[in-house]
């Protein structure tokens, strides 16, 4: 399929360059009318962004029509702090590794964020009133000397500021041996699974002294391990199917009906290996880094080292279609292994029509697929080469053939800028880019609905 | 695994593929091994030698990430599946078996270093080692990276003191290891000298008596210091050096034993780290000097145990 072609009928503005604090970003995740955003970061915190409407404060100056608005900071919050597991005299990372907003059922939020070990559940909520007049207290709260009352007054509501109140709801605890990677929310509402390296659990959002082992490829006997699960999700439509990915590059589709624990799986998707393409890494560029089911729950994509997949839920023989992210990688394998960046862990976003999907790759650079034509577009988030509504323009690693101004070469790449982690706006083209503390919101100004694309 | 006659592709940056097909006879080993075009094998050698230094290198304060163990574990076993494919592997076998002594273990190290020489060119391994026995390895960490925003990482330097560690567990079989991956109580094998982050940990990790190790090699030794073998110092290898930091490998014995496994001594890394030192001269002379060490080790080892 051709590759970088320059699509000139997606045309990106850069809205604004949101620095968070020194930390980075290590999740980003909207809601799911997309009107808040939520990022984690490696500190432990959460900063939650809202969307402005035009009904909501003033209205921008630079002419957009429609809802279109900006985010900004809607709350932040301490969600985990670094622990000790002092049984084996470790630290235990505050870092957030993913985060999943429940479907919002009253005026309150309600989202999961996770560390390594635990898994909380926070309700976010506004309050912009507070009662005023209380008869045994006075403006500051203390308590008035009842022999000074001499009548009584019913409290009023007063409207207040906008306060955004965070409280931990759930504590959901000692569920993990090894480090957690993924959750998921099911679409019955009640329930979400959490995966680590080697076992899956489902938890009831109420209860947090128990959850039900469904996966668990811990061999008896440990020397025996040679393959860990690398991300789980539910299906987004059937509450009994799962999804996990592992660092062979297999995809297991689960059916919770099928018995209480699903070692077995109902669909195993693996793609044959070429052999023309091994090597020593092989095996480790296979490795799936992230899996999401497509909007419509019939597609799984899926990413590896080098390529994205998308897969036909009713072909488990291999993918429906490759796409290649950094080809031009394969060749430096060696010194990707030395420096640890083949270990790097892309996710990999759908948007809302499932015709276009988005993965991260180096020197901040990101990659769009669009599936019907098979063309991919490289686009940067790099503060000091964009500015604010700025359009975003596509930029071309070079890999050979006629070079053109402003093509990077493979050996002028950033393995440092990683782009790893991303969102995409659930009904609009709107995307959340983190590369490393900062974060960059992109919306496609042309189309800003996926309805016309 | 691999079919025989496929042409194997060791992919690294401007390297030929190169084409190392047909299965030779394990009568000529040493014809096998020369087959193998020597920049293939030195490729696949330094490959061997990376994988193993990143299973030694621990996190001393976070555990490690199972998955990218894993799958540098599995890199190795493939290797390592390849070099017996190839007979590079029976070489260092028959080595092996043709000294096995009481104190087995320790000779046959010895008889290994000694035969580094003649093996080294084939680029050989040690008799088959189960990659398993790397599960302390597991824990080892993040590897140095230019700009990693993660804490820095001290790598352990090849001291003279790790080749007993090898010399103690390269032995194939079972190596009794089990809960290793679980219990990564096991982590706590590499120390890092001046890490800050160590000694935070310390200040909260006081108790010198738990059965693995605390981030801060001071506080370790403290604890273990009488286990701490005592080395000439060997003309350092700069390679080497610039890689590691000093191990105590006491400290792997202690875990074993104190976790309730086998005290069968780990570090099949070590070991093959060493053996495979045709690009490192230190290993040699090392290795010999460390037997007694680790009779003594033992020794103590057992009586610490009761066991």
């Amino acid at each position: 399929m051709g590759e970088d072609a320059e699509s000139s009928k997606i045309n990106h503005t850069f809205l604004r360059d949101y620095v968070t604090e020194a930390d980075v970003i290590s999740t980003v995740e909207f809601n799911q009318t997309g009107d808040l955003l939520a990022t984690g970061d490696k500190g432990g915190r959460v900063v939650i962004f809202q969307r402005e409407t035009e009904s909501k404060g003033e209205a921008e100056e630079a002419g957009e029509t429609g809802d279109s608005g900006e985010y900004n900071v809607y709350s932040t919050f301490q969600s985990h702090e670094p622990d000790f597991d002092y049984l084996k005299s470790l630290e235990i990372e505050e870092k957030i590794n993913k985060i999943r907003w429940l479907p919002q059922q009253n005026a309150a939020h309600f989202l999961l964020s996770t560390n390594d070990k635990t898994i909380k559940l926070w309700k976010v909520s506004e309050r912009d009133k507070r009662p005023e007049g209380y008869n045994l207290k006075d403006e500051e709260g203390r308590l008035k000397d009842i022999s000074t009352i001499t009548s009584l007054q019913v409290p009023v509501l007063k409207p207040t500021d906008l306060m955004v109140e965070v409280r931990p709801r759930r504590v959901f605890s000692n569920g993990h041996t090894y480090h957690v990677n993924s959750i998921s929310v099911n679409s019955d509402g009640e329930t979400y699974l959490s995966a680590d390296d080697l076992r899956i659990n489902m938890w009831h959002l109420g209860i947090t002294d128990r959850s039900f082992n469904i996966v668990d490829i811990k061999p008896a006997n440990m020397e025996d391990l040679t393959e860990v699960i690398t991300a789980a999700e539910f299906h987004p439509h059937h509450c009994h199917l799962f999804v996990y990915s592992s660092s062979k590059g297999t995809l297991r589709l689960c059916d919770m009906r099928a018995s209480a624990l699903c070692d077995k799986h109902t669909k195993l998707f693996e793609e044959p290996e070429d052999p023309g393409n091994r090597s020593f890494f092989s095996e480790i560029i296979s490795s799936v880094s992230d899996v999401k089911f497509s909007h419509s729950g019939r597609y799984l994509l899926t990413r590896d080292y080098l390529t994205a997949k998308v897969w036909d839920l009713n072909m488990d023989k291999g993918p429906v279609e490759t796409y290649q992210v950094h080809e031009y990688l394969r060749s430096k394998l060696c010194s990707l292994y030395e420096n640890d960046c083949i270990f790097d862990k892309f996710e990999c976003v759908w948007n809302s029509s499932d015709s276009v999907i988005m993965t991260g790759a180096y020197n901040s650079f990101f990659r769009m697929f669009d599936r019907e034509t098979g063309r991919g577009v490289t686009l940067e988030a790099w503060r000091e080469s964009s500015k604010p509504r700025a359009v975003l323009r596509t930029r071309r690693v070079y890999t050979g053939g006629k070079r053109r101004r402003g093509d990077v070469g493979v050996d002028s790449l950033d393995f440092t800028k990683k782009i790893l982690h991303m969102a995409w706006h659930p009904s609009e083209n709107i995307i959340a880019i983190a590369a490393t503390n900062n974060l960059y919101i992109f919306q496609d100004r042309v189309n800003p609905d996926t309805q016309t694309q | 695994m691999f079919p025989k006659g496929t042409k194997r592709k060791f992919s690294d940056s401007g390297e030929e593929p190169v084409s190392a097909g047909d299965q030779v006879p394990p009568a000529a080993p040493s014809v096998a091994a020369r087959t193998l075009t020597s920049s293939y094998s030195l490729q696949r050698q330094s490959l061997l030698d990376m994988s193993l230094i990143k299973l030694q290198l621990c996190h001393m304060l976070v555990e490690p990430n199972l998955c990218r163990s894993v799958l540098i574990a599995n890199t190795v076993r493939q290797i390592q599946e390849e070099m017996t494919q190839d007979g590079t592997w029976q070489i260092m076998t028959q080595a092996l078996a043709a000294a096995q002594c009481p104190a087995d273990r320790l000779v046959a190290t010895e008889v290994l270093c000694r035969q580094t020489d003649a093996a080294a060119q084939a680029g050989q391994s040690p008799k088959p080692f189960s990659v398993v026995g790397l599960e302390e390895g597991y824990h080892a960490e993040e590897v140095v990276m230019e700009g990693d925003v993660e804490t820095e990482v001290t790598m352990s330097t090849l001291s003279p003191v790790s080749p007993q560690l090898s010399s103690a567990s390269y032995l194939a079989g079972p190596f009794g290891m089990g809960p290793c991956w679980e219990e990564e109580e096991e982590d706590g094998e590499c120390e890092e000298d001046e890490e800050e982050d160590s000694e935070e940990c310390v200040s909260e990790g006081e108790e010198a008596d738990r059965d693995h190790l605390s981030a801060d090699s001071r506080t370790g030794e403290q604890v273990f210091g009488t286990f701490e073998i005592k080395h000439p110092a060997p003309p350092p290898d700069p390679a080497l050096e610039e890689l590691f930091s000093d191990v105590d490998p006491s400290y792997y014995d202690l875990d074993t034993v104190l976790t309730g496994m086998q005290s069968a001594p780990k570090m099949g890394p070590y070991d093959l780290l060493e053996s495979l030192s045709s690009h490192g001269p230190t290993t040699l002379s090392s290795s010999s000097s460390c037997r007694s060490d680790l009779n003594e080790l033992d020794h103590i080892m057992e009586i610490i145990v009761g066991s």
